[in-house]
């Protein structure tokens, strides 16, 4: 496959890296400013090095991304709320020109979800996105592969800052904002994680699963979501007392979606420790399915992307 | 069609050779005249002998409950017949032979728990949740004065979890509290 690949973060840059291992070509790869467009396939490396050397990409437009000649678009730009602008429009635009599109940005499939659909349904392309949950664990294909009305909830840990976090403050004894210092300097969390640990990325993900098992009809404002914010070391060392701990859990089922910090059992599956990611299937027929990795990473969801367009049928 | 015969013989049947089995049954009754009779009447009126009570006045619950102790004896295929009865009636069942039927689960509340009255938080989780609280851990690190923790654990009727956590968070966010709720169903 020919894919056209924009953002140029640190997944949209491992996906170039690693789509020719994955036997696909790289025709385009842009970031806000600028782009490297080639319909024979870009030379990766350069481009790559020229990123890293706070250089343009290239010499082309971002604009004339969806101009070239491509099978895929890889939408990897920032996450947006509301309106998911521009990650949104460069979607529909592949579809319109029934081409595939794979998305590793949250923003299109959480807050319009029945849009997206319904623009792939008049298209030649389909649309995957397994990348926008729990970064390398394969969450949306299991639950494809158990057919989503067989699925009756997903609950689990699907933000490793927030996991970082409380495993640190349970660990330690220490209270929230000095264990986010300490991430901070260890680049779990961002210098802005509020997103993080106020429960918005999490949720994101979770309304992404209520999406698919209820094929539409959530969008992050029919999320309850709670952070971490609160949450004391006191609060933790009075869960451990009675053999539990507290985690950032979502849970989505075709009637809601909830996050917040929950109490689980200490040594149960669900408490995963450091920035680990879990999630648990429910299913009807097949009791509870469990996946647990690495949540989040350039290389990590670059293969998600990538199984993604392993996955699409031929245009 | 139609004249296929009942395929009742894959049903193992219940009955036996008619014998009887002891049972125990805890209950928790409102502290009222004639609550007792009125608790032991669906026992006998659906096909079990009572064996003995056990009436443990001194023995008050947090939310001013007598727990009773009912031995009886039946025949296994009523037995199901009479806890239903008992819960038709409106009599708190705590466990039934082997099976509890009360659930336990703990919270973590957060807060000002001090100065929004913890023992005012306790009475109303009590009433609005129809919790009994069976015990509670504070922490105050800062002082009653600053953010606190406290771990409590309940106790409320099976199948009513959900409802009584609900209930909680809606006292939670009355007082500006965190409520830390387990996490319910799956395999956790």
């Amino acid at each position: 496959m020919r894919l056209a690949i924009l953002g140029a973060g640190d997944v949209g840059r491992s996906v170039a890296d690693l789509a020719g291992e994955y036997g696909h070509e790289v025709v385009a790869l842009a970031d806000s400013t600028s782009a490297a467009i080639d319909p024979d396939g870009i030379g990766v490396e350069a481009a790559l090095e020229r990123k890293a050397g706070d250089e343009a990409l290239g010499t082309a437009d971002p604009e004339d991304v969806l101009e070239t000649e491509y099978d895929v678009l890889v939408e990897a730009t920032p996450t947006t709320l509301g309106d998911a602008e521009p990650g949104f429009s460069h979607v529909r635009r592949a579809l319109e020109a029934d081409r595939h599109a794979v998305l590793a940005n949250k923003g299109p499939v959480a807050e319009r979800y029945e849009e997206l659909r319904a623009l792939e349904a008049d298209s030649a392309g389909s649309i995957r996105f397994e990348a926008t949950v729990g970064g390398a664990i394969p969450v949306l294909s299991t639950i494809e592969d158990c057919t989503p009305q067989s699925v009756t909830a997903v609950r689990g840990v699907l933000n490793g800052t927030a996991n970082f976090i409380l495993t640190r403050m349970a660990a330690e004894g220490l209270d929230y904002e000095h264990v986010l210092a300490e991430a901070q300097d260890l680049g779990v969390a961002e210098a802005d994680p509020t997103f993080d640990v106020d429960g918005t990325d999490a949720a994101l993900k979770f309304v992404i699963l209520a999406n698919v098992l209820a094929d539409g009809g959530f969008a992050l404002e029919d999320a309850a979501v709670e952070g971490i914010q609160s949450i004391p070391g006191s609060a933790l060392d009075l869960a451990a007392e009675d053999g539990r701990t507290i985690r950032l859990i979502g849970e989505a089922t075709r009637d809601g979606v909830r996050v917040g910090p929950r109490l689980v059992p200490e040594n149960g599956a669900l408490a995963v420790t450091g920035t680990r990611n879990i999630v648990q299937i429910e299913t009807r027929n097949a009791g509870s399915l469990h996946s647990s990795g690495r949540g989040a990473g350039g290389p990590e969801t670059a293969t998600a992307v990538l199984s993604d367009v392993g996955r699409l049928p031929p245009l | 069609m139609g004249d296929a015969p009942d395929s009742d013989a894959d049903e193992p049947d219940a009955e036996t050779d008619g014998g009887v089995r002891a049972y125990t049954v805890r209950l928790e009754l409102v502290d009222e005249p004639g609550e007792l009779l009125r608790a032991l009447a669906p026992v006998a009126d659906n096909g079990g002998n009572l064996l003995s009570i056990h009436h443990q006045r001194g023995n008050i619950t947090p939310r001013g409950h007598i727990p009773v102790e009912v031995d009886l004896e039946c025949p296994p295929d009523r037995f199901d017949d009479i806890v239903d009865a008992l819960r038709d009636a409106g009599v708190n069942v705590i466990q039934a032979g082997e099976e509890h039927y009360g659930e336990e689960v703990s919270v973590v509340l957060v807060g000002n728990l001090v100065e929004t009255d913890l023992s005012n938080t306790l009475s109303r989780i009590e009433d609005e949740a129809d919790a009994v609280v069976q015990d509670l851990s504070l922490a105050a690190p800062e002082g009653t004065d600053g953010i606190s923790s406290a771990r409590a654990r309940l106790a409320i009727d099976s199948g009513r979890s959900e409802e009584a956590l609900a209930a909680i968070r809606s006292i939670g966010s009355d007082k500006e509290l965190t409520v830390v709720e387990p996490l319910l169903g799956g395999e956790a």
